[in-house]
């Protein structure tokens, strides 16, 4: 046995980075928000809700509406993508499943950037698809499938799939198999079964999946910028050009703080959602193997990386 | 409210300090954007004057504007900022008046550079490049466009293949030229209108593009961009059809310059620097591989006939640059012509 005095050894560290990395600065985001923006960027020491009030400007809120429409359309394209995906991984024999999750995994041995050029080489209207569908005569005028909302979604959706794919993964192969075979024996057809016994079960992994990309996605400014050819401002761009275009820090303080606030509404029903699911999971016995149990942490920890990579 | 203020000093006192690059007391600290001076550049000024520097970098003028406006200059001696940016410099009194003594270079530069409606005589700001805004466009696709018209309500065949530069001032002029305004309007009015018309305009283009626009002109995905004239160089290098042209209705002036903070401790070593940087070499480099003018008199003389040739832009007299409205400093309209463009860049 350790004494708790050892074990506050332990954690402090990780306590420390906590505090230093990130409850200091989103104080710090919390406390610019009120005050002014001074002529020249500056910050005037003056206490004002101004920003808050200006926040609610239609355009502004047009801005977070429009983003958050862009980052759900990415979110339900991408759950549509894959929990197929992880189902038909999960039912690949067990060797082969290590595999295929290292294929799922492979795009991020690239860079972010990188990843997303490449999507401007294939849409773009003298790039790779206009031209092959040109030249094998599909189409006669190259489609405009580049800089606009299509080509963002669609870049957000390839670049955090693999997150959504590996949670739901970790929720499916965590599933008691003698439990649809249950469903099955007391003569429920498959689809039944599956809507009765897999999805409802699977719930944590997919809602892991969708606050995953969705907190990305919503908070991204690269991609709208890129792909989108800077036509469409996210929330991300918002903030971006408060703090390195418009000198506006205390109004980009509480843009951010605004978009912290709802991010942490969104994990903390994740929250709920799992530890729900889990008091289910006990009433019901069923085993879970350690190995399983490990996935979902694990995820987290890739998605934050990933974050910080490119932010 | 002293505790608040207490707070939010204590916060941008430490957003500054992570922010900041420049931190060493002994050497000479310079700002510039990447890749605006040779690669050696410390190398060649501390061989030519014994004194060492040391280069931290900025993206933008507003970043370095940002860290200068929160550390009042502090850890930085020489900044690299344009225009507009050093008579804000200046009216936060944050840059010193410069020696003229101490900077014998300055016989290098054309008169015409004493003359910069935003630092008459160089008392604070000594100018390093040059340059104005208007259309790159593929000669081999289409006739020489006259007005900006052309760029915000393109002809059929031009639609969905022309691109706008974002950044604010240079949007907004490109509206407000088009209408006869003057790029540094301060009437609402004038605004809301260009505005419109933007949001329009908007509603025509590829994308807004203000890093690789030259570079959708050569693979052909854009037919005509708005650029800053160095910028359309780097299209022509790799097609010689790709040409620029100022408008009819004419255009603004930017100038890059140089200034030193009021709290540098180096005074007379960023003296130094700026009369080396505005040598005859520093100067020829510039044009020849930034493919920018400089109003460096005698590197411009110098460069090879055969650049100016293929560059034709680079061949523009002081007198031709200098005919356009000059960039100024907007003070508090600032935010009105911010909030335009945010307006714009949202619209559907």
């Amino acid at each position: 046995m350790r004494s708790p005095s050892k074990n506050l050894l332990l954690v402090a560290p990780g306590l420390g980075w906590i505090a230093m990395f990130m409850v200091i600065p989103c104080l710090l985001i919390f406390t610019l928000s009120f005050f002014e923006r001074g002529t020249y960027g500056g910050v005037d020491y003056i206490f004002t809700l101004d920003n808050f009030v200006r926040a609610m400007d239609p355009i502004y809120v047009g801005i977070l509406l429009d983003s958050i429409r862009i980052a759900g359309t990415a979110t339900i394209v991408a759950l549509l993508l894959a929990y197929p995906t992880a189902y038909a991984i999960s039912l690949a024999p067990r060797n082969k499943q290590t595999t295929l999750l290292f294929l799922v995994m492979l795009p991020f041995w690239s860079n972010y950037l990188i990843r997303t050029y490449a999507w401007i080489v294939l849409l773009n209207r003298e790039g790779l698809i206009n031209n092959t569908l040109e030249s094998i005569g599909v189409i006669s005028e190259p489609l405009d499938i580049l800089y606009n909302e299509f080509a963002v979604v669609t870049g957000l959706v390839y670049n955090y799939l693999p997150f959504v794919v590996l949670a739901i993964y970790a929720s499916i192969s965590k599933l008691n198999p003698e439990m649809r075979e249950a469903s099955e024996d007391l003569g429920a057809p498959a689809w039944k079964t599956f809507l009765r016994i897999t999805l409802p079960l699977t719930m944590p992994g997919v809602a892991a999946g969708a606050v995953f990309i969705f907190v990305l996605s919503v908070g991204n400014f690269i991609t709208p910028d890129l792909l989108g050819g800077g036509k469409l401002q996210m929330v991300g761009n918002l903030i971006y050009d408060q703090f390195l275009s418009a000198r506006d820090w205390p109004f980009g303080a509480t843009l951010s703080f605004i978009l912290i606030g709802i991010m942490m509404m969104l994990l903390f029903g994740q929250a709920v959602l799992v530890n729900r699911a889990q008091l289910d999971n006990d009433k019901t016995h069923s085993h879970i193997d350690d190995e399983d149990e490990q996935s979902l942490p694990a995820i987290n920890t890739a998605a934050l990386d990933k974050e910080k990579s490119y932010a | 409210m002293k505790l608040l203020k207490t707070i939010g000093i204590a916060a941008f006192a430490a957003s500054v300090a992570l922010s900041s690059t420049a931190a060493s007391a002994q050497k000479l600290i310079v700002s510039n954007w990447d890749g605006y001076m040779p690669a050696d550049m410390m190398e060649r000024f501390k061989k030519a004057t014994g004194i060492d520097a040391e280069l931290a970098l900025h993206a933008t003028n507003e970043e370095i504007m940002g860290k200068v406006v929160a550390s009042k200059g502090r850890g930085y001696d020489v900044l690299f900022v344009s225009s507009p940016f050093v008579e804000a410099l200046d009216k936060l009194d944050l840059i010193s008046d410069l020696d003229h003594s101490k900077i014998g270079n300055t016989k290098n530069l054309y008169n015409q550079a004493s003359y910069l409606k935003y630092d008459r005589g160089n008392k604070h700001s000594m100018p390093y490049a040059w340059g104005t805004t208007g259309l790159c466009y593929r000669s081999d696709l289409m006739q020489t466009p006259t007005s900006w018209n052309e760029l915000l309500n393109p002809a059929k065949a031009l639609k969905g293949k022309v691109t706008m530069l974002s950044t604010d001032r240079w949007l907004m002029a490109a509206g407000f030229l088009s209408l006869g305004h003057s790029v540094n309007t301060k009437d609402r009015s004038e605004i809301a209108e260009a505005t419109a018309l933007l949001k329009q305009a908007k509603k025509t283009i590829l994308a807004y593009d203000d890093a690789t626009f030259y570079a959708k002109l050569v693979s052909g995905e854009a037919t005509m961009t708005h650029a800053w004239d160095g910028w359309c160089n780097y299209g022509t290098a790799e097609n010689a059809a790709i040409k620029y042209v100022i408008p009819k209705e004419g255009t603004d002036m930017w100038v890059d310059s140089m200034v030193i903070t009021k709290n540098s401790k180096m005074k007379k070593e960023a003296h130094a620097f700026i009369n080396f940087v505005m040598s005859e070499q520093i100067g020829a480099w510039l044009a020849n591989n930034v493919m920018y003018k400089t109003p460096n008199k005698v590197a411009m003389e110098s460069l090879d006939k055969s650049l100016l040739k293929a560059y034709p832009n680079l061949a523009m007299t002081p007198d031709e640059i200098m005919s356009q409205e000059q960039l100024r400093d907007l003070g508090s309209t600032q935010k009105a012509y911010t909030k335009a463009v945010t307006e714009i860049l949202a619209s559907n």
